[in-house]
């Protein structure tokens, strides 16, 4: 804060974000996906935090708590899919669920 | 240049170079552990905005928990060639971009209403006492635990090993 303008931490959030996106659209494979979706979800977090830094109160910090409970509820229930198109189909790609339409 | 400055520097250098790692690598494994450094620069952010709880938090949940579940996912769904393809990583890489500079100019032309404030103290106080009164953050905290016993519940019945039927 001492001096940092707030621009600093929405470029870095912004960044973040980007780079989350990038992950999820160049990639085929779905842990990879998930690991895009935890870079979005902490450049979230990150603006939350922020925003309740530069606001001057804690609201943000609290949602961003939460968003880091709704991930860990997220990345167990994904993975516990993802490992079941693994048992089923022997790979992990996002197309090949694609055989369950006719 | 303060001691803060080179502290933001750092971590949001570690957390930007870490992240790029993941979006880039050919080797998912190398993706996963570099998403392990951006969880950290991300907790040395949140400790540069004053944010304690949420940086512990931040180390103790991603960094021990939801980090040890994707590498476990690494491990268990081994495949043989990489995902990495140059001509779809640039085609994202455009259209990402196209969302950066969208970002970024929201970023230079809003008008951020700011305060300056004292230095930062500890926050586990404040944020406990509002977690737990039942005007301000009591009832989405039950709910969110209701949520994260069913998730987990849930990830475990549909994780167990079981004989496919066909």
């Amino acid at each position: 804060m001492d001096g940092i303008p707030i621009h600093f931490y929405l470029g870095v959030s912004a960044l973040l974000f980007f780079l989350g996106l990038v992950t999820i659209l160049a990639r085929r494979n779905l842990v990879y996906i998930l690991l895009g979706v935890e870079l979005i979800l902490n450049a979230a977090s990150l603006n939350f935090v922020t925003f309740s830094r530069y606001g001057g109160n804690l609201d943000g910090q609290i949602v961003s708590i939460f968003v880091i409970i709704l991930a860990a509820a997220e990345a167990a229930v994904a993975l516990a899919i993802v490992l079941n198109i693994y048992n089923v189909f022997k790979n992990v790609d996002v197309d090949t669920p694609s055989e369950l339409k006719n | 240049m303060t001691a803060a400055h080179i502290a933001f520097a750092a971590f949001a250098l570690i957390t930007v170079v870490s992240a790029f790692v993941v979006a880039s690598h050919r080797s998912i494994v190398h993706s996963a552990f570099g998403l392990f450094f951006t969880f950290f620069g991300v907790a040395g952010l949140y400790l540069t905005l004053g944010a304690d709880f949420v940086m512990a938090a931040q180390i103790l949940i991603y960094v021990g928990g939801i980090m040890v579940l994707l590498l476990f996912g690494v491990m268990l769904t081994p495949s043989r060639r990489s995902d990495f393809v140059p001509a779809r990583f640039l085609r994202a890489l455009t259209l990402g971009a196209i969302v950066l500079v969208g970002l970024l100019w929201v970023l230079k032309n809003a008008h951020w209403a700011t305060q300056e404030l004292a230095s930062p103290e500890s926050t586990i106080d404040e944020i406990g006492r509002q977690l737990l009164t039942r005007e301000q953050y009591l009832l989405p905290f039950e709910v969110v635990s209701v949520l994260l016993l069913a998730a987990l519940i849930g990830a475990a019945y549909l994780a167990r090993r079981r004989k496919i039927v066909d």
